[in-house]
């Protein structure tokens, strides 16, 4: 346990990927079994408990040093966990700490009744860094900017295997493990794949321009409209039904509406959308529905889920994976025609006779439930990962607007030392004066060369300083690209951009230039002046 | 009368200043403008009369020099303790409890959650580290008086005896603990490196400097910090610091509650900090305690 508290509190205060990726390895190297398998489910929320309830943890403080004291600490702290791990003091006669093992073993036999009283004395026995990750870990956040994709990156890199390999067989293997860790460090087996509902690594698209397409012969190529909204992977066999992100996360649980649907064994690579009859709400609505625990019926009725898919892996027992993209398409639709699903549907194929057609076509787009094309060799196989050439994504062009840099924050890691994260703004009419409102923050775009140019330009036009906030001069004008545009109650101007980036630094622009507010709230289009619960748009054909 | 050389407590431009001999050397060091400022220095233990108060000095344990200052007068004791630590530091000697009928005391760390580990526990985790990210700078945040020349101490009783490389604000004082006798072991001046590319090397610098440009020169570096609020996640990820120490030259609450016990004093003034938990907790204890509040006074980022 306290060596798992301290791979926490190391990784809770680490903002670089790969320093979190030597700082899970390590730990997993020196640890032994079954507690680094423990520890791996912990990172990839794989641990069910009993929570414990916030009421336990206070009665707790307020017992050990009254009321008043656990109230001041509290309220200094922030964070009731961590206020009872710091003011908690650690008993020489406790005896050994717990393993984690001991502690996930403990849980998941002791009765509501015992768990007080194992609880103190864990806590007697740990040190403040031990107390605070088993209560993080009892009270279901562990919050330390671990994904469960890094987690089992760090896994697949102490066996010096690719990250699919521990993908493909993960949703077979149950905690603490032992098999992956014998097969990843003593070279035993690797474990079977074939478990029911098991994920595939998924086949990713590299971006391309217009003018690249001219080397490619548009007769090898497929077109199918890239559709905004989150790329899953429905996988159904042996009587297990599941839904993936594209990191392989289960998604299941947040989306009954699709699980309940499966009515076919087979791996599926589609879009999922929110579609009310004909049309794919805005990526807005998905969210919504995203990241939450519970799905309220309120909510599966106003915005039901839809999965368009594009793909066939697997299909009654047969891996597809090694046949052309024409081959599985022709499968796929197949075996859509036996049977309509009003959940699922196939995408479908946009047909063109060569890339200046294709181009026109894309123009005409303008629905924004589409985010651009996808080209897909028509005799290219189902590779896993990102290879080069077989598939491509051609976005659309994004939307640009001139804004008003206003306030610069300096980064992490790396970049602490450069004012690197950049709040900036429209200009709008407020009360007969013409003032800047902040509609968007971007920390990339950007070049190291321009980087170093900004962070000196941020640190001579210096006007107020908040904290770690620099105000500057409103004078620097700052191309912004981004993919979308919705009202948003959250932010102050009332709009969110979606993936905004700086584009270009317009030194050549007078601040008084820049867009205003009004030109922004145009790009939302009539619709979404209105609502944007209620905004729609149409699908293409 | 100055307890100790931090600018909050010790400032230019007095007529006169009575304190101990380390503590005027540190203010002459610090300050420009000494000589006009007529010094008097009393050894710990030594006592002198002022108009009718007997005043003595007794050793705080904050940093090199830090002094309580006892008042008597009329067979009554009131003692300042001015900013101090009951726990070993190897640049100064040890809190000395006097008891007294008034005792104002120190309270930065006054929260029960404020419980500082083993400072060798902290820089085995320092060390760790280095040992994690052999290819990395590690840049250790320090206040440039007290802290940088415990810190220097604990690395070399924990066996680094590799050089230690020093950010420039840090190098006049060092050199003054040096002359006081503390040895500090090979330190060296960052700007003073000609083929050296500081991977795997600890460097000292200001917590300021750690996100400073002139922090650019590291490879990589892994910021840490050593203060007492590294304790407090929000106040260890506000420094910006990826590897917090819980160092600290200040009681913390076990040390604070203990000391008024060991002081015995009927009367407690609190004061710098959050004299809020101390005072419910001294009446708890039936001392007759408040808040004293000094104006001027800025929380202190050590």
């Amino acid at each position: 346990m306290q060596a798992f508290a301290t791979l926490l509190d190391a990784l809770s205060y680490q903002p670089a990927r790969n320093a979190k990726l030597r700082l899970i390895e390590t730990y997993l190297r020196e640890t032994p079994d079954p507690d680094r398998g423990w520890a791996l489910a912990a990172l990839t929320s794989g641990l069910d408990f009993p929570a414990a309830k916030p009421a336990l943890l206070r009665g707790f403080g307020e017992d050990k040093i009254g009321p008043e004291l656990f109230h001041l600490s509290y309220d200094y702290v922030g964070d009731l966990a961590e206020t009872l791990s710091l003011i908690w003091e650690t008993d020489p006669n406790a005896g050994p700490p717990p393993t984690l093992g001991e502690v996930v073993d403990t849980l998941q036999t002791a009765t509501k009744m015992q768990t007080p009283a194992i609880l103190k004395r864990w806590l007697d026995s740990l040190d403040a860094t031990g107390r605070w990750a088993l209560l993080k870990l009892l009270t279901g956040a562990l919050r330390v900017g671990v994904s469960a994709r890094l987690a089992k990156q760090a896994v697949a890199n102490i066996g010096n295997q690719p990250v699919d390999a521990v993908e493909e067989i993960w949703h077979g293997l149950s905690p603490p493990y032992r098999p992956l860790f014998d097969w990843l460090l003593h070279d035993a087996p690797r474990p079977s794949t074939n478990a029911g509902g098991a994920f595939l690594p998924p086949m990713l698209a590299n971006p391309i321009e217009r003018a690249e397409l001219e080397a490619l012969e548009p007769a090898h190529f497929r077109a199918e409209w890239k559709w905004d909204g989150i790329r899953v992977q429905i996988a159904a066999s042996g009587g297990v039904k599941r839904m993936y992100s594209r990191a392989g996360e289960d998604v299941s649980g947040a989306f009954p509406d699709i699980i309940e649907a499966i009515d076919f064994e087979g791996v599926f690579d589609g879009e999922l959308l929110v579609r009310r009859e004909e049309t794919v709400a805005p990526f807005n609505d998905l969210q919504q529905r995203l990241n939450r625990k519970a799905v309220t019926p309120k909510m599966l009725k106003e915005h039901p889920a839809h999965v368009r898919l594009y793909d066939v892996l697997w299909l009654e027992g047969e891996d597809l994976r090694a046949l052309s993209f024409d081959q599985r398409r022709a499968r796929l639709e197949a075996w859509n025609a036996q049977k309509p699903r009003p959940r699922f549907d196939v995408s479908p194929l946009v047909i063109f006779t060569d890339w200046a057609h294709l181009a026109q076509l894309r123009e005409q787009m303008t629905s924004d439930g589409i985010e651009g094309l996808m080209l897909k060799r028509g005799d290219g196989a189902y590779l896993a990962g990102r290879p080069k050439g077989p598939w491509f994504k051609w976005k659309r062009d994004p939307m640009l607007v001139d804004c008003v840099l206003m306030y610069a924050q300096r980064g992490h890691g790396k970049r602490s030392s450069f004012y690197s994260d950049f709040t900036f703004g429209c200009w709008r009419e407020a009360a007969g004066q013409r003032e800047l409102a902040p509609v968007g923050k971007a920390y990339f775009g950007f070049t190291d060369e321009e980087l170093r140019w900004l962070d000196k330009w941020v640190r001579d036009h210096t006007t107020n300083r908040f904290g770690p906030v620099r105000e500057v001069a409103p004078e620097l004008v700052l191309e912004i690209a981004f993919d979308g545009i919705a009202r948003s109650i959250r932010h102050k101007s009332g709009l969110a951009m979606r993936f905004p980036r700086i584009n270009r630094i317009r030194t050549d622009k007078p601040a008084a230039e820049a867009d205003t507010i009004d030109n922004l709230l145009r790009l939302l289009g009539p619709s979404g002046l209105e609502n944007p619960a209620e905004s729609a748009y149409v699908t293409a054909p | 009368m100055v307890t100790h050389g931090h600018g909050d407590h010790a400032r230019p431009g007095h007529r006169k200043a009575l304190a101990t001999p380390e503590t005027l050397a540190i203010m002459r060091t610090r300050f420009d403008g000494m000589p006009d400022t007529g010094q008097q220095s009393l050894k710990y233990g030594e006592s002198v009369r002022i108009g009718e108060v007997d005043v003595e000095l007794a050793p705080a344990g904050h940093i090199l020099g830090s002094a309580q200052a006892a008042l008597a007068y009329k067979g009554q004791r009131i003692v300042v303790s001015g900013d101090f630590k009951r726990r070993p530091d190897p640049t100064c000697p040890p809190f000395e409890p006097i008891p007294c009928d008034v005792f104002i005391t120190e309270a930065t760390f006054a929260l029960p959650v404020f419980h500082h580990p083993s400072d060798m526990g902290e820089i085995g985790k320092l060390l760790r580290s280095v040992a994690t990210f052999p290819e990395r700078t590690h840049l250790v945040g320090v206040y440039a008086l007290g802290k940088c020349q415990r810190v220097i101490k604990l690395l070399r009783a924990a066996g680094w005896d590799k050089r230690i490389w020093l950010h420039g604000s840090l190098m006049a004082l060092c050199k003054l603990y040096q002359e006081q006798g503390v040895d500090l072991g090979d330190i060296a001046h960052v700007s003073d490196a000609i083929l050296e590319n500081f991977r795997g090397a600890i460097v000292l610098c200001p917590p300021s400097a750690i996100a400073d440009r002139w922090s650019r020169r590291f490879a990589d570096p892994v910021p840490a910090v050593c203060s007492g609020w590294m304790r407090v996640r929000a106040r260890a990820r506000q420094s910006g610091a990826e590897l917090p120490l819980i160092i600290s030259d200040h009681a913390d609450w076990a040390e604070l509650t203990q000391t008024l016990k060991d002081v015995g004093a009927p009367k407690v003034w609190v004061t710098h900090g959050r004299e809020e938990a101390l005072v419910h907790h001294a009446r708890s204890l039936g001392i007759d305690a408040e808040a004293l509040h000094l104006a001027g006074r800025e929380e202190e980022g050590t």
